[in-house]
């Protein structure tokens, strides 16, 4: 470190870093143990703190608009830009929903806590502090309950509390953008003020192997509870839910060993893999008897790997004190009350209740989940689909367009009655699956509802058996040796006249009728 | 006693990133003892029926809704920053070197 860090910080870096033998860097590249090795020597203990953007229309302590992807700067003021004088106020959509949060997550609500003032020097905050909670969260001891491979565990939530999320810095100079070898960072304060929920579970031992499994399992369902909520829009990918990954390892019977903290842990995916490298990466450590450090890691989503980041041991002094600029937080009973009464179903109980409903497996529900598409499915299915009419669109086609575009399965332009009327035509036979995936598409550009669009481009199964039969006659004169087969006996050879028919027809013709009708005019059928 | 040692002074000037002399050290600390030895004294003086605590007026759950309003434009927003490019703050370097 140099630069703005005095001298006395530099030394204490090179200290720790010189501390670790050379041996260590060829052991984490060169003789990784296996994963079933690690776990089968080494139990893990895994705990997770996620962060959480509420969707508030403004800002939690300042009525700034939280819009996503606004011009730099512009939604900002004297208060979440900390300028002399500024006075924050709380927003109480924020309180809300943490505390609806909280009872979702099985917390206890304190009756009385404060605001507190994390103070540390960085340019992401330029009030030089963070308002956030310290021994006074807003929920406390609660726990959700995952299920893998049919089994369930419970996950303790340690606390859940309110602060305000951070600037976006933008590192300038790096070769590759990120803050190692910047020369210098450009901050956008926007971001700065949003509420963010932060979540933090106990502890997490005796997972074994499925420590990496149970880690993701618990991010989703934290997700799905929070989403069930309407308080975030919880997309890691955009960072509203963001996840940092505590793992240690100890043998058998030991006390539990020193645990490092991965961030930048973006996906489901990530979580599983960031725990499991971590495992890996540990036990390569322990076995030559080298040591683990407790400090900040980053995962790498290009090899799934983690790496080591700034050193905890030169960051941890954040002077907390209660903000006298905000009063206590007293959350009247009645209101928790309330609160608590109005909270939605689960969606563990929902998925099931849909999954007998749906006559799914558990698998399959667990992709719906993940695609978030349990309730575009269940009102396709309120409107009329069957749920095996509406599973398959909104997984099928839909979800790969959502994949493509990159945005969420709700917002990639079909509503649950178009998708359920499209179902409709399909099982009228006014539509095949080819045709009907072309109609969906139109949908999605915005051409209308189905029916609208299947007359717009003209789409539609050719019903009219004349013009079928003329064409099932000018394929077969066309084939004579494929149509000699099909006359002997080989009625699988009929395939090939179907696609010239279908062909022809411009995939309009159902495939089915075709083939009946080639069968009929060859006297195989 | 000290309640504040030349030690603590500099480890907060550290922290807060203020270049702190020697001389001005012995001074800070100094100064800062006196304050420090002040508000101890409250310490003395509240009896144990007086809760401590952090605000001076006895408020909870001040509020306010969830409504948008203006913010600074951009401009506005950056006239006071010794640097800025494309709309942003311009910081140094944070991190130097790492690993």
């Amino acid at each position: 470190m140099r630069g703005t860090v005095p001298v006395r910080c530099t030394s204490r870096v090179t200290e720790i870093l010189s501390d670790r033998p050379t041996s260590l860097v060829r052991m984490t590249t060169t003789a990784l143990p296996t994963y079933e090795d690690a776990v089968s020597r080494y139990e893990p203990v895994i705990g997770l703190e996620t962060h959480v953007e509420l969707g508030t229309a403004t800002k939690m302590f300042c009525g700034c608009r939280t819009d996503f992807g606004a011009e730099p700067n512009t939604q900002v003021c004297p208060v979440c830009l900390g300028l002399p004088g500024a006075l924050p106020v709380a927003n109480r959509a924020g309180i809300e929903a943490t505390i609806r949060i909280g009872l979702a997550l099985n917390c206890d609500i304190a009756e009385w806590c404060r605001m507190a003032r994390k103070n540390y020097f960085y340019p992401d905050m330029p009030k030089n502090f963070q308002t956030s909670q310290y021994d006074e969260p807003l929920c406390v001891d609660g726990y959700v309950d995952v299920e893998v491979d049919g089994k369930q565990y419970r996950i303790g939530i340690e606390r859940v509390h309110l602060e305000e999320d951070t600037g976006k810095s933008l590192h300038v100079g790096g070769a590759t953008g990120r803050i190692h070898g910047a020369t210098e960072s450009l901050v956008d304060y926007n971001r700065a003020g949003i509420p963010l929920v932060e979540i933090v579970t106990k502890p997490v031992p005796g997972l074994g192997a499925l420590a990496p499994e149970v880690a993701k399992a618990y991010v989703a369902e934290l997700r799905d509870i929070i989403r069930s909520l309407g308080v975030s829009d919880v997309r890691m990918e955009q960072g509203s839910l963001r996840c940092d990954v505590n793992t240690s390892l100890n043998k058998p019977g030991e006390e539990w060993g020193t645990r490092t903290e991965t961030k930048n842990v973006n996906s489901l995916r990530s979580v599983e893999r960031a725990v499991r490298s971590e495992i890996i990466r540990q036990t390569s450590l322990l076995d030559v008897g080298t040591r683990i450090f407790q400090e900040t890691r980053h995962f790498q989503e290009t090899t799934g790997d983690t790496r080591s980041g700034r050193s905890k041991e030169t960051a941890t002094d954040y002077r907390y004190f209660p903000e006298p600029d905000l009063v206590p937080i007293a959350p009247d009973k009645a209101w928790v009350a309330e609160l608590k009464a109005a909270l939605p179903e689960k969606p563990s109980s929902k998925r099931a209740r849909l999954r007998e409903d749906w006559g799914i497996s558990a698998t399959d529900m667990e992709s719906v989940a993940n695609a978030g598409a349990v309730e575009l499915i269940e009102e396709t299915i309120a409107a009329g689909a069957s749920p095996a009419g509406a599973r398959k669109w909104w997984m099928g086609e839909l979800a790969r367009r959502a994949n493509e575009t990159g945005v969420e399965l709700a917002a990639v332009g079909a509503t649950p009655a178009q998708v359920a009327a499209l179902q409709k035509l399909v099982d009228e036979g006014k539509l095949n699956d080819k045709l009907a995936r072309q109609v969906l598409e139109g949908v999605v550009e915005g051409e209308g509802d189905p029916a609208a669009v299947m007359a717009a481009r003209g789409l539609g199964v050719v019903s009219d058996t004349g013009a079928l039969t003329k064409a099932v006659d000018e394929a077969i004169a066309a084939n004579p040796d494929i149509a000699a087969k099909v006359r002997d006996g080989k009625v699988a050879a009929a395939g090939a006249l179907v696609g010239a028919v279908m062909k022809t027809t411009r995939g309009q013709a159902d495939a089915k009728t075709v083939r009946d009708l080639i069968l009929e005019r060859l006297g195989a059928s | 006693m000290a309640a504040i040692s030349r030690e603590e002074v500099a480890h907060l000037a550290r922290l807060s990133r203020l270049a702190v002399t020697e001389e001005e050290l012995d001074r800070f600390a100094g100064q800062l003892d006196v304050i420090l030895q002040s508000v101890a004294r409250i310490g003395d003086v509240a009896a144990d029926d007086i809760p401590p605590t952090s605000h001076s007026v006895p408020l909870t759950n001040v509020y306010r809704d969830d409504v948008p309003v203006p913010c600074l434009t951009q401009e506005e927003a950056l006239s006071g920053a010794p640097d800025a490019y494309e709309g942003r703050f311009r910081v140094p370097q944070i991190l130097a070197e790492e690993d």
